[in-house]
């Protein structure tokens, strides 16, 4: 691993390579995707696209105790989390990589912003790539250019929204039900509360 | 003359061959297969943004009914994420009964893929002998953990207790007479370890059982050699792992590559194919029981000369015992600290891979410092070999549709999350 560190510090710089937990992250440009990815797959024998997701960095580092408690709870962990914070770049796709024939993994990072969510599609470079972006599309909204068949794949047909945003509540939006007058399934605003039993909390 | 035009056939969800709820547009010409378009997420509950809204060990459940039929590798594979973080030190015992409990895991995965594959390509028998062995791993899995299929039986730290003592034993009832009752309980007088190596060594006559009946059937060869080829660079363009990646020739096992737990003192070989057909995978997964077999022997002789702690002593992490609650109170506080609010882990990012008997599951772990994970992602092998039905399915018949779904392994438990 100190060899491909050193390799990969040649190739990308520096500032782009951190180790942590005994893995290599590499963080990437979002514009580049295309040529970095080439490189690592050529050059540093990164076969196997193992694994490509997304994740939302609205709420990162924010816990439920700043809110106010009441006597009637905790107002915050029972609204949908809106944060104040403007992150500017919110999103982020990660690739990780496996390299069968020289053991190694990489885990690569590429951030963007909600205004500019598109990135290339790496699907030409490992064809594994496919069916992760289009559930990275349907779960975060990420749109990947040149994809050729971006549809939603997990969530149901006729779905509205991005369910793994930290924005999206998690008892959702809307709720089904058969309606015996009309004949038909109806789609009807949830009509649950959201509840937290176990607050978030941030220890240092 | 007529013009000609192109079938498309729905295949499932509810069709017995889907292996639960795939839902598959086959676009046919005749019989031929030009196009399969896999519709999944009919099972999907959104894992992991519950996951998002739990303390880290209560997503332990949610671990198990990912892929059902695995259900302690998936646990594994979670529970060493959290590890890595932490930095925990995990009992050596408890890292050997989890070694033992994956490679049991396997079996039962693997004896639950040879009878349905087998039932779908149309021999029955299997199916029922299959049954009858994993019933006998399913009473392992209840022994240990009081549950038949969701154990959560890996905590952060170790697992959840020992194993007993006393393996249980079948009662008497109306339904059966006095010599049948002592003939089921024949193998149960002993402790857990000793009714695991008494499967461990019929084990071998078992596997040479189903491979009798299938490995050199003319119909079985008929229906499975040279289906849906996948040479071994395709294999890894696809994202291909697990006994999926070495049936087509590549010689990757992440037990022997990048061993966790003890696998690196376990003796064991890893099968590979030569062509990368339905049948060389067949082969593969037959080698494993008997590979696992060895693994399985090995840690129950270990465990019987080793016992010791099953659980870290760091009480941050692990429950303390419920008799020094009683007059501790650290004990109390720690107690009380677990169940109300958890444990925090350090800011990062992990990502731990286990190999599963389905291939390479992955928990992807982004951690922002707090008591629960603020993104967890799940890497199911199910999902990336799913993608590739259209590759693999192309050119085939209708019915070779049936052998590759079988030979995939899929599981939809994980494929949807």
């Amino acid at each position: 691993m100190k060899q491909l560190k050193k390799q990969l510090v040649k190739a990308f710089g520096k500032n782009s390579i951190s180790e942590s937990f005994k893995e290599l992250t590499l963080v990437i440009n979002s514009e580049d995707v295309i040529d970095v990815c080439k490189q690592l797959r050529d050059d540093f024998n990164f076969s196997i696209l193992i694994d490509l997701c997304g994740i939302d960095y609205l709420t990162y580092g924010e816990s439920d105790w700043n809110g106010n408690a009441s006597s009637s709870g905790f107002s915050r962990a029972r609204q949908a989390q809106q944060s104040s914070v403007h992150k500017e770049q919110r999103f982020g796709v990660i690739y990780h990589l496996l390299s069968v024939e020289d053991n190694q993994r990489l885990r690569v990072k590429a951030l963007l912003s909600l205004d500019n969510l598109m990135i290339q599609s790496v699907t030409n470079i490992w064809n594994s790539a496919d069916w992760f972006e289009r559930e990275a599309f349907d779960l975060f909204g990420i749109l990947f250019e040149n994809h050729t068949d971006l549809r939603r794949i997990l969530t149901d047909y006729g779905f509205v929204g991005h369910p793994l945003r930290k924005d999206f509540p998690m008892i959702g939006e809307v709720e089904m039900r058969y309606d015996e007058e009309l004949g038909r399934v109806v789609y009807e605003p949830v009509s649950i509360e959201p509840n937290i039993n176990v607050p978030r909390v941030i220890r240092k | 003359m007529s013009e000609m035009r192109n079938y498309t056939l729905n295949f499932g969800p509810q069709h017995p061959a889907a292996h639960g709820v795939l839902r598959l547009i086959l676009e046919l010409d005749g019989e031929v297969v030009e196009r399969a378009d896999p519709h999944i997420g009919l099972l999907h509950r959104g894992t992991e943004k519950l996951a998002e809204s739990k303390p880290y060990s209560q997503s332990i459940g949610y671990m198990d009914r990912l892929d059902y039929v695995s259900m302690m590798c998936n646990e594994h594979a979670y529970v060493m994420a959290i590890e890595k973080m932490l930095g925990l030190k995990v009992p050596e015992r408890a890292e050997y009964i989890r070694v033992m409990f994956d490679e049991i895991t396997r079996i039962m995965n693997h004896l639950m893929w040879l009878g349905t594959h087998a039932l779908d390509v149309g021999a029955m028998s299997v199916f029922l002998y299959a049954f009858r062995e994993r019933e006998t791993l399913i009473d392992c899995y209840e022994a240990v953990s009081g549950s038949r299929m969701h154990a959560t039986y890996f905590r952060p730290g170790g697992v959840y207790r020992d194993l007993p003592e006393k393996m249980p034993q079948y009662l008497d009832s109306k339904l059966r007479s006095a010599k049948k009752l002592e003939e089921i309980n024949e193998n149960r007088q002993g402790s857990l370890l000793d009714f695991i190596e008494d499967f461990a060594n019929k084990f071998p006559k078992n596997i040479k059982q189903y491979s009798d009946l299938l490995t050199d059937n003319r119909i079985w060869k008929q229906r499975l050699v040279n289906i849906g080829i996948v040479s071994a660079d395709r294999a890894k363009q696809l994202g291909f792992t697990g006994p999926m990646l070495r049936g087509s020739g590549v010689e990757w096992d992440i037990r022997k590559n990048e061993p966790y737990s003890v696998y690196e003192k376990m003796e064991f070989d890893i099968p590979i194919g030569v062509t990368g057909d339905c049948y060389d995978r067949y082969l593969v997964r037959m080698e494993e029981l008997r590979q696992s077999t060895r693994i399985i022997s090995q840690c129950v002789k270990w465990l019987k000369a080793n016992p010791g702690p099953v659980m870290s002593d760091d009480h941050k992490v692990a429950p303390p015992k419920r008799g020094n609650m009683k007059d501790d109170m650290e004990s109390m506080i720690h107690h009380f600290k677990l169940f109300t609010e958890g444990y925090c882990l350090p800011e990062g990012e992990v990502y731990s891979a286990i190999e599963h008997p389905k291939g390479e599951f992955g928990i992807y772990l982004v951690s922002d410092g707090a008591n629960k994970p603020y993104r967890i992602k799940i890497r199911a092998p199910g999902f990336s070999h799913l993608a590739s039905m259209d590759e693999m399915s192309k050119g085939h018949m209708l019915s070779d549709v049936v052998t590759i779904i079988g030979t995939q392994d899929i599981v939809f438990g994980e494929v949807d999350r």
